[in-house]
């Protein structure tokens, strides 16, 4: 790692300007209550990862964060400022293939770009930058069908970070992969994240994977009306490396509390249906 | 192997089929005033092909074929792409689209001969009725089914309603227009000639409607061959678009596992 890193600390919730704040936020759907009086704040380059049952509302919370969904009650702020509409200083990477089938890696990449109206010659030379630094080096002309589903992932990464996002949010994003190829996305996206700290935020419910890739993991409650039920700091070393750290004593510690937190929830969410 | 048994059978089925009518024309069996001698519609249609006098009936009914698909497709995207996104006018316009679209539109030749006279826009107008409902409906269908979070992930990238409309909305329909642009041709024809037949002075319609007036069964024959051969060209021009338009879509076989 010779890039510049800027050095964190793991960052707890009492850190004085949060970069995401989320105030007491109620998500419904008419009648149904998906999550309720969820408070969370994420500090500026922390990484933060969500795990709960299925069906407890956790991808609700990140589109509140997007703008893509108005809470129902409570607040969300970026930054300071109240999210209002579809942000657009976020990076939003989905589970789901979110590119354009008509344009090519390079085109997909370039759109954050040319929406903000960055000239032609500077889009290019990012474009081209970004596409290497995922791996995609010679890629750019292929439409995604021709990329496989690993590779489409790295347009995507490549898509939501190019713009320089204060926020990136992420939605089980390599729950579609296969173990292999999930564990070496995650360890290529914490190279790119470690080279430029943001916030993030991750729902995952792979607890695994919250925990080797976060700072910090909230566990939700069962849906529906969800809600934070305990969060738990991650003390281990960064850079860190996904498939082995699994062997950490520590990782293993972490593993059993947070599992002993969430089996209740799992079991809840079983039960119920 | 296989393929040339195929070629073989379907050449003697032919040369039987065509050698049978033949030998019952010559042979008094098949009356020649309603089915002419094949020989005598070949002879028809060789004389015509080789007449330059034809090639302006051709570029006619051509011409009405290209003007009702561009002007037909135009509107239908239009309107399809407006109502594909305001379902509330959608809603409301919905019987009055049902309601024209129920109309047989044969029977609005006689209006547009009548509004637009016997040239070139009553054929126009005909074929444009006609090729509209095809890409409107699908115009429609593709912009509500873009994928919605292909839509989210573009507004969060950036994406103003104008570039949504470019990037996304125009795309999405156009692909679905490309899948049904056989079936539209084909109706920009079928108007075309229908309005040249119910009344014109030039057109591949017109000449088998002379045919018809004069009692020529030979004409009418041969104008209904030049009429498919006609479309078979037409086909073949719209495979090779077809392909080089859609460039981004998987052929069969060329999906990348994950």
């Amino acid at each position: 790692m010779s890039s510049p890193v800027r050095k964190l600390e793991a960052v707890t919730e009492l850190k004085p300007k949060p970069m995401v704040a989320i105030d007491d936020v109620t998500m419904a759907f008419g009648s149904f209550v998906a999550v309720q009086n969820v408070n969370l704040k994420v500090g500026d380059g922390e990484f933060l990862s969500i795990v709960g049952p299925t069906g407890c509302g956790k991808s609700t919370i990140l589109n509140a964060i997007a703008g893509l969904l108005k809470p129902a009650e409570g607040k969300v702020s970026i930054d300071g400022i109240a999210v209002q509409g579809v942000q657009n200083n976020i990076g939003y990477l989905f589970q789901q293939d979110a590119l354009l089938p008509w344009k090519t890696a390079f085109q997909n990449v370039e759109l954050g770009l040319m929406f903000r109206g960055v000239p032609e010659e500077e889009r290019r030379a990012k474009v081209f930058a970004w596409l290497e630094k995922v791996g995609l080096k010679g890629f750019g002309d292929r439409f995604p069908h021709q990329l496989s589903g690993g590779q489409r992932k790295r347009v995507q990464m490549a898509q939501a970070l190019i713009t320089g996002p204060k926020v990136i949010l992420m939605d089980e994003p390599f729950s579609a992969l296969d173990i292999h190829t999930r564990h070496l996305m995650q360890n290529e996206l914490l190279r790119l994240w470690q080279e430029d700290r943001r916030a993030v935020v991750m729902i995952t419910h792979d607890l695994e994977e919250a925990i080797a890739l976060g700072d910090r993991v909230v566990v939700l409650a069962a849906g529906p009306k969800s809600r934070v039920i305990e969060s738990f700091p991650v003390d281990l070393e960064r850079p860190r490396n996904v498939a082995e750290i699994k062997l950490d004593p520590k990782f293993m510690t972490l593993y059993r509390d947070i599992w002993a937190s969430l089996r209740g929830e799992v079991e809840k969410s079983y039960a119920s249906r | 192997m296989q393929a040339v048994n195929i070629r073989i059978i379907q050449i003697v089925l032919l040369v039987v089929l065509l050698g049978g009518w033949q030998l019952g024309v010559t042979s008094g069996a098949i009356d020649r005033f309603f089915f002419p001698a094949p020989y005598d519609i070949v002879k028809q249609v060789i004389a015509w092909v080789s007449d330059t006098g034809f090639y302006k009936h051709v570029g006619i009914t051509l011409s009405e074929t290209v003007l009702g698909y561009i002007i037909g497709t135009g509107l239908g995207v239009g309107a399809g792409v407006w109502l594909g996104l305001s379902p509330f006018v959608a809603r409301v316009l919905d019987p009055f689209i049902k309601a024209v679209n129920a109309i047989p539109r044969v029977v609005l030749a006689p209006i547009f001969v009548l509004w637009l006279g016997l040239g070139l826009w009553s054929k126009v107008a005909l074929a444009v009725t006609l090729v509209f409902f095809v890409t409107f409906f699908n115009a429609m269908q593709g912009v509500r089914e873009v994928n919605p979070v292909v839509l989210s992930n573009t507004r969060i990238l950036g994406a103003r309603r104008s570039d949504l409309l470019r990037h996304v909305y125009f795309p999405a329909a156009a692909t679905w227009i490309l899948s049904s642009l056989r079936t539209s041709v084909g109706f920009a024809v079928v108007g075309a000639i229908i309005g040249e037949y119910l009344g014109a002075s030039a057109g591949l319609g017109y000449l088998i409607a002379r045919s018809e007036g004069n009692f020529d069964a030979v004409g009418v024959f041969a104008g209904i061959i030049i009429l498919a051969v006609f479309v078979l060209i037409i086909d073949l021009i719209l495979d090779f678009a077809e392909k080089r338009l859609i460039t981004w879509r998987p052929n069969a076989g060329e999906e990348r596992p994950a």
